[in-house]
């Protein structure tokens, strides 16, 4: 196992190393550059000389690869031009916003998925069924910014339940020791910041939700109806076994492995789902600077934080790989 | 209700508005007709009222006033800044020597009380108002306005000397200490507490307007030189004081800023003048115009600025109040003449009287925006009465076209996309209405969409081969120059045009020692522009601000200069 664990782990440094060139490159030959960008309508033919000068941008291409490589290695991913923060603070500091909402999205796809899929899958062909395979199939084609308007308009609008944007209620003066705004209501004992926060998670979540949720349903079902079919469960139906036994013990079980592996893909797919929803619904995450990044052409940013992006990626899918063994012993065993 | 005449007057033009667009049915009354005149003067008669009102409300409401911004600051230190969203707060925590009056961009006393220039246009003296403090407790006086001055003056080699950090240092007063390009500055004295005395090494008529800027604050300099002090080399913007320690003498002081989230402001207790009216400020950041829009009509946040004119129905329907900026813009239509046959007069007039600007201002723009003649808004200093115009005609466009042989004319026409500015609310719609109009004096439109930021500033200002596109500016304060000088001061790939004479009349415009003498100056460029007619002036747009009901007291800059201190939020 630990060989496993420390041979994925090596893998991870040529790819993430390979990825670092394409993006270094992929970003400069990306029409306009940042200086442009910076100085905007006031941009001058000299003030866009000395700003490429100050920035190194006027430098070969060759030179200015050694210099950014040359800083890698020190572990420094550099300073963002437009807001001048370095980008692993940067990226640190909006780390905890696109967890919090990635969180909440994976888990209502979830708790929700799974049960909804499973129940379909026991049921194949009736009318619940249908209904659960049509309304995923809405969940996997609605656009996210339709979505959330719709969410907003319903939930904020009509019934003034929910807040439309953000992570906590302006009015409200708050500490944030970690920037995860949940946990910090709890530390600092602010029930009133605990529960606003946990309410401006709320739409967020269940829009970026909908598509894993979709995704999940649709495994959870597919793998449940090929399990029902296997020998073993007509065994144990055979051997008289309870009907939760049988469906907790050897159809859940079972179908869960490829659930395992979509939800593993689908967190990945959060991180990127989150610059959309991020975005809609104002929350400053990873998402959000990201994609401002990109309108500025911000070379530092973009290189490092889909680096970053795909170093979690690349942990998460390990993770993932390691926890078949907790469900399925052969794994382990292999 | 808090505005009754505001409403009434933004109503109408509303309803105004739509009722051009063809979507009259849906009301059930008819549109009153709008008189452009009337129209025009709307948001500065608006502002006027407001102003008057201000004086007389409430004088404490609620503790938090909530106003979201689109972007957050760059940092916090104006000298570094020259965008929109950091001047916001600047305008909040500093105060320069010079203030605008209300609703308008003339001069008007701030931390000096008055000044006087000599003759020759090289020295101005500032009387400065007693016994104010900065927000660290320290004096502001002659020697504070003296230290500021060489800290701008004195800014290390590098970045800080940079046109991305000190734009308006660099295009104002030209180089820094021991450069290679003179700067306009020279020298400081401070003859007393409360006496200073700037000196310049050439005339520059836009002295006076030009400290109003937020770039030029005064600072405290026992801050700047505790926290703010950078090296050779180094970036100014990310110093402790640039951060975290932005100390002015406004009626706000710093609290904290959250990136990404708000900058929270308290009022300043020994306020020289009256104290803010909310205790708190907070400027959240929330850069989706519908987010924004949301956001206020479930109670989020208290208001924001640059409203999407679609929005400002369903605004106005949820009882949102609406406020209009005078207009310090200009929106055109540039063409460039190294693009055959732009460079012919001929076509360019053939354009200009192709379209159709009250139409475009009707039916593209917010209610109260006004028709342009010229490339300089009407309250300015030098705008002519003289100019000559091109009226729509449709008919005589043609005739132009066919006069210069060029009936089968086909152009380019750049637009941005997904952008708003303030003289640009909607550029979709501005430019599908323009194209339909020239269209219709037969020149075939090949459009070309662009994102606004690289790639359409790229296009037009980077590189010489577009045909005519969409443009605009606001003006940063009351100095003809930063209008006529940064569009046509020099050979630029946007207009693609070398007219020495124009260029030669801003150089001379420029040097000349007061705004009395450059008047009649500027007025001739101004017919000399308009007969070159380099492009079509099409309008100057109102950009608006929306309030949740509960807001009383504010009222709009025309060079967004809005300070909030006098805001209430009632209930």
């Amino acid at each position: 196992m630990l060989r496993f664990v420390v041979r994925r782990l090596g893998l991870m440094v040529p790819t993430l190393f390979g990825l670092s060139v394409l993006l270094f490159f992929w970003v400069r030959v990306l029409p306009g550059d940042p200086c442009r960008s910076l100085l905007g309508q006031r941009a001058t033919p000299e003030g866009i000389a000395r700003c490429n000068e100050v920035y190194g941008f006027d430098k070969p291409i060759l030179e200015q690869y050694v210099t950014y490589v040359g800083a890698l290695m020190r572990g420094d991913f550099g300073s963002s031009i437009d807001l001048h923060e370095p980008v692993l603070d940067a990226f640190l500091n909006k780390l905890p916003a696109t967890i919090e909402v990635s969180a909440v999205a994976l888990l209502f796809a979830i708790v929700l998925g799974v049960p909804l899929g499973y129940y379909a899958g026991r049921h194949q062909g009736g009318w619940w069924d249908t209904t659960i395979v049509s309304g995923s199939l809405l969940g996997v084609t609605i656009p996210v910014f339709f979505l959330a308007i719709l969410l907003k308009y319903l939930f904020a609008r009509q019934l003034g339940l929910l807040p439309t944007q953000g992570r906590q209620d302006a009015r409200l003066d708050v500490e944030h020791p970690t920037n995860f705004y949940v946990l910090d209501g709890i530390i600092t004992g602010n029930f009133d910041a605990f529960w606003d926060a946990s309410l401006h998670l709320i739409l967020p979540g269940l829009a970026l939700g909908t598509i894993p949720l979709a995704i999940i349903v649709r495994i959870t079902r597919a793998s449940v109806s090929e399990v029902v079919h296997e020998d073993y469960v007509r065994t144990a139906e055979a051997k008289g076994l309870t009907s939760g036994t049988i469906n907790r013990r050897h159809v859940l079980r079972n179908a869960l492995l490829p659930v395992v592996t979509t939800i593993g893909l689908q967190l990945g797919l959060l991180l990127s789902g989150a610059v959309l929803t991020e975005t809609v619904f104002n929350i400053d995450g990873v998402g959000q600077y990201l994609y401002a990044a990109i309108g500025v052409r911000d070379y530092p940013v973009l290189q490092g934080f889909i680096l970053f992006i795909a170093l979690m990626y690349s942990v998460i899918n390990l993770l993932v790989d390691l926890s078949y063994g907790l469900i399925d012993p052969r794994v382990r065993a292999s | 209700m808090k505005f009754p005449h505001l409403r009434r007057s933004v109503v109408l033009g509303t309803v105004g508005a739509i009722s051009m667009m063809g979507l009259a049915a849906c009301g059930s009354d008819a549109p009153p007709e709008t008189d452009p005149d009337a129209v025009a003067s709307d948001a500065q008669a608006q502002c006027e009222e407001l102003y008057e009102a201000s004086q007389d409300v409430p004088e404490s409401g609620n503790e938090t006033f909530v106003f979201a911004a689109a972007s957050d600051p760059a940092m916090l230190n104006p000298f570094f800044a020259s965008d929109g969203e950091t001047f916001r707060v600047a305008r909040q925590i500093f105060e320069g020597l010079v203030d605008t009056k209300p609703c308008s961009a003339d001069p008007a006393p701030g931390l000096a009380t008055e000044w006087t220039g000599t003759d020759d246009g090289l020295s101005y003296t500032f009387q400065l108002e007693e016994g104010v403090k900065f927000h660290d407790g320290t004096d502001f006086n002659a020697d504070a306005v003296c230290s500021n001055f060489e800290y701008w003056y004195n800014q290390p080699k590098g970045p800080a000397q940079s046109e991305d950090v000190t734009y308006y240092w660099i295009s104002l007063f030209k180089g820094f200490a021991g450069g290679d390009t003179e700067s306009v500055y020279d020298s400081c004295e401070a003859s007393s507490d409360t006496e200073v005395t700037i000196n310049l090494t050439q005339p520059f008529a836009g002295f006076v307007p030009a400290m109003s800027l937020p770039a030029f604050s005064m600072q405290s300099p026992t801050a700047l030189e505790k926290y703010g002090k950078v090296a050779d080399g180094e970036d100014p913007t990310t110093t402790e004081y640039a951060l975290k320690r932005p100390t002015g003498t406004g009626p706000y002081q710093f609290d904290s800023w959250n990136r990404g989230k708000e900058v929270r402001l308290t009022a300043f207790e020994d306020y020289r003048g009256e104290p803010a009216r909310s205790t708190t400020m907070v400027i959240p950041t929330i850069a989706d115009p519908g987010a924004k829009r949301e956001a206020l009509i479930n109670g989020e946040i208290d208001g924001f600025d640059l409203v999407a004119p679609a929005d400002i129905a369903a605004l106005e329907e949820a009882n949102m109040q609406i406020v209009n900026r005078p207009a310090f813009n200009i929106l055109y239509l540039g063409m460039n003449q190294k693009t055959e046959p732009l460079d012919d007069p001929l076509v360019r007039q053939a354009i200009a009287h192709a379209i159709d600007k009250q139409a475009v201002v009707d039916q593209t723009l917010p209610p109260g925006s006004e028709v342009a003649n010229q490339f300089v808004p009407p309250i300015i200093n030098g705008y002519s009465e003289d100019v000559t115009e091109y009226e729509y005609d449709p008919e005589k466009a043609k005739e132009l076209l066919a006069e210069a042989g060029a009936e089968d004319l086909t152009l380019e026409f750049n637009y941005p996309v997904d952008i708003s500015r303030p003289y640009m609310p909607s550029p979709e719609d501005t430019f599908n209405l323009i194209r339909t109009q020239l269209e219709e004096v037969g020149i075939t439109i090949k459009p070309v969409a662009d994102q606004w930021t690289p790639d359409y500033l790229e296009k037009i200002q980077g590189t010489s081969g577009h045909g005519i596109h969409l443009l605009g500016w606001t003006g940063d304060y009351n100095d003809t120059d930063n209008f006529l000088g940064v569009f046509f001061g020099r050979e630029s790939n946007e207009w693609g045009f070398d007219n020495p004479d124009i260029f030669d009349a801003i150089a001379e415009a420029r040097q000349l020692p007061t705004p009395e003498e450059q008047k009649p100056v500027y007025e001739d460029i101004n017919e000399t522009v308009m007969e070159f007619l380099p492009g079509v002036p099409i309008a100057h747009p109102v950009p608006s601000f929306a309030f949740d009901p509960a807001i009383e007291g504010f009222y709009p800059s025309p060079v967004s200069g809005e300070s909030f201190a006098s805001v209430v939020v009632t209930e």
